[in-house]
């Protein structure tokens, strides 16, 4: 298990491998489908210094409100590969080191993660109350009227969030491995 | 009886959104004994059995996205469908306050999030009258990670060899899974139906997930194909979430509707490992929770 803390610098990052586990401590971005589309389309400002050598997490969490606190209910990783047409650009305007989800992404982040010095790291999806045990605080919101709970930028404040590198910085992924690997059984199946 | 089907709806809807069934629960246990022990795909599946033990001790969520709530309700002739209707959306918009549900519906115009779960179309109510004194109900809570990767093809396909026969309809469902990876949050269940148009095919699909994992068609040949895409599906070796590994589907589900001749579907409902549903049978007013349907017979309506 490799403890990292965020901010995370590149030369960290780039001594990661497909199959590390790692432990994240310090503040991540919660950003999923809508807040990608609005970092494509404004580039705001207002996320950039969570952003420099931070992290980003896809997923959309169920949050409770109690005299102005929030607190994390339930908050597992929701499905990557739909920011791919703009995670590469993201992680490149932003100087984001690691995004956090399920399900993999494609080339064009994996190529992303190389040039810039990122790693894709996947949590387990589904098991949603045990990740929100490693938050130990929300520092923060942004747009959440505009976007609404699930989709809107939550700052938490993780301590050993743990998760596998799945995709690294030298352009390795064990997703394209699992991919080419099925796609040749499933050959053998239908007698191709 | 508004009160009681009120209270009896909001409660299937905490149980299925954080007590996983123990048919559900027992599979997935029964694949992480299988994994190669230190594995990624073991370790994957040791995280969701703690996960679930945490959700079901704390009446939390197990997954943060409620999903699609989809009902079916079967209610005698003296309980109106508006009193049902009614009752669902209270118990709906209740759960959300509670934190049993995240609010999940989105104008796809405005993107605007309606706040409390409920929209145009959401959520989804099925409801048959039956002769019979007392109801039956059945709930299934079901992602979009998994909704996303679900599928339909029309028979034949060229490109995988599939004609419009059964080894057609094998190899249709097997591209569906080998398309998915991992992203439909493996292991999975999938229910599949064999014929009907576009939307029965998908309806009877999703409706297969109320099955309990253990039963079979009690079509000899469907039970058969039930076993042979459970075999192959894993023989893809996709593993959970996609990492490798011996387990990629946990149960397949069969049925088969009428086709029109021109026309030949093959439809997969894809549901993540996290396979939540609730049922309840209420008479006399009184409420009677179950791990299995009182509505589904095994391998069909």
């Amino acid at each position: 298990m490799k403890h990292i803390d965020i901010p995370v610098d590149e030369k960290t990052i780039r001594g990661l491998g497909v199959g590390d586990e790692v432990a994240l401590h310090g503040v991540i971005v919660l950003a999923r489908d809508a807040a990608h589309k609005l970092m494509i389309e404004k580039r705001p400002d207002f996320i950039r210094p969570h952003l420099t050598g931070g992290v980003i997490y896809h997923c959309g969490p169920i949050m409770l409100e109690k005299k102005g606190v929030w607190s994390v209910v339930s908050a597992g990783p929701t499905t990557s590969i739909r920011e791919e047409p703009y995670e590469g650009t993201v992680i490149a305007e932003y100087g984001v080191r690691a995004v956090i989800g399920k399900g993999g992404m494609g080339p064009k982040t994996l190529a992303a993660l190389k040039q810039q010095g990122a790693v894709y790291l996947h949590a387990v999806g589904g098991a949603a109350v045990y990740l929100a045990g490693f938050v130990r605080s929300v520092p923060g919101v942004y747009m959440l009227d505009e976007l609404g709970i699930p989709e809107a930028f939550w700052l938490f404040e993780v301590d050993g969030f743990p998760a596998i590198v799945t995709m690294d910085a030298r352009g390795r992924s064990l997703h394209v491995k699992v991919d080419r690997a099925s796609s040749r059984a499933f050959d053998a199946l239908i007698g191709k | 009886m508004r009160k009681i089907l009120q209270e009896t709806f909001l409660e299937m809807i905490r149980r299925a959104a954080t007590d996983l069934p123990p048919d559900v629960e027992g599979a997935i246990r029964r694949a992480s004994k299988a994994e190669e022990r230190g594995s990624t795909a073991a370790g994957a599946l040791g995280i969701l059995l703690e996960n679930v033990a945490m959700a079901r001790a704390e009446s939390r969520p197990m997954c943060q996205d409620t999903g699609t709530n989809t009902w079916w309700i079967h209610h005698p002739v003296d309980v109106t469908a508006g009193t049902v209707k009614a009752a669902v959306l209270w118990a709906t918009r209740r759960a959300v306050r509670l934190g049993y549900l995240r609010p999940n519906a989105v104008d796809s115009v405005t993107g605007e999030n309606s706040g409390d779960n409920t929209g145009v179309g959401q959520p989804v109510i099925h409801l048959e009258q039956r002769a019979r004194a007392g109801m039956a109900v059945d709930v299934l809570l079901k992602g979009g990670g998994c909704e996303n990767v679900s599928g339909q093809a029309a028979l034949p396909d060229f490109s995988i060899g599939a004609g419009r026969d059964l080894d057609g309809v094998r190899k249709a469902v097997l591209k569906i899974v080998d398309f998915a990876q991992g992203r439909g949050c493996a292991p999975g269940v999938i229910g599949v139906c064999v014929g009907g148009d576009r939307v029965t095919g998908y309806e009877l699909a999703k409706q297969q997930l109320l099955r309990p994992l253990t039963d079979r068609s009690p079509d000899r040949v469907l039970a058969r194909l039930e076993r042979t895409l459970l075999k192959e599906s894993n023989e893809l070796e996709i593993g959970p979430m996609g990492f490798g590994g011996k387990t990629t589907i946990l149960a397949v589900k069969a049925v088969k509707a009428h086709r029109l001749p021109a026309s030949f579907f093959v439809t997969v409902s894809y549901s993540c490992w996290s396979l939540r549903r609730a049922h309840v049978r209420i008479a006399r007013g009184k409420p009677t929770f179950s791990d299995t349907s009182f509505l589904l017979k095994a391998g069909g309506r």
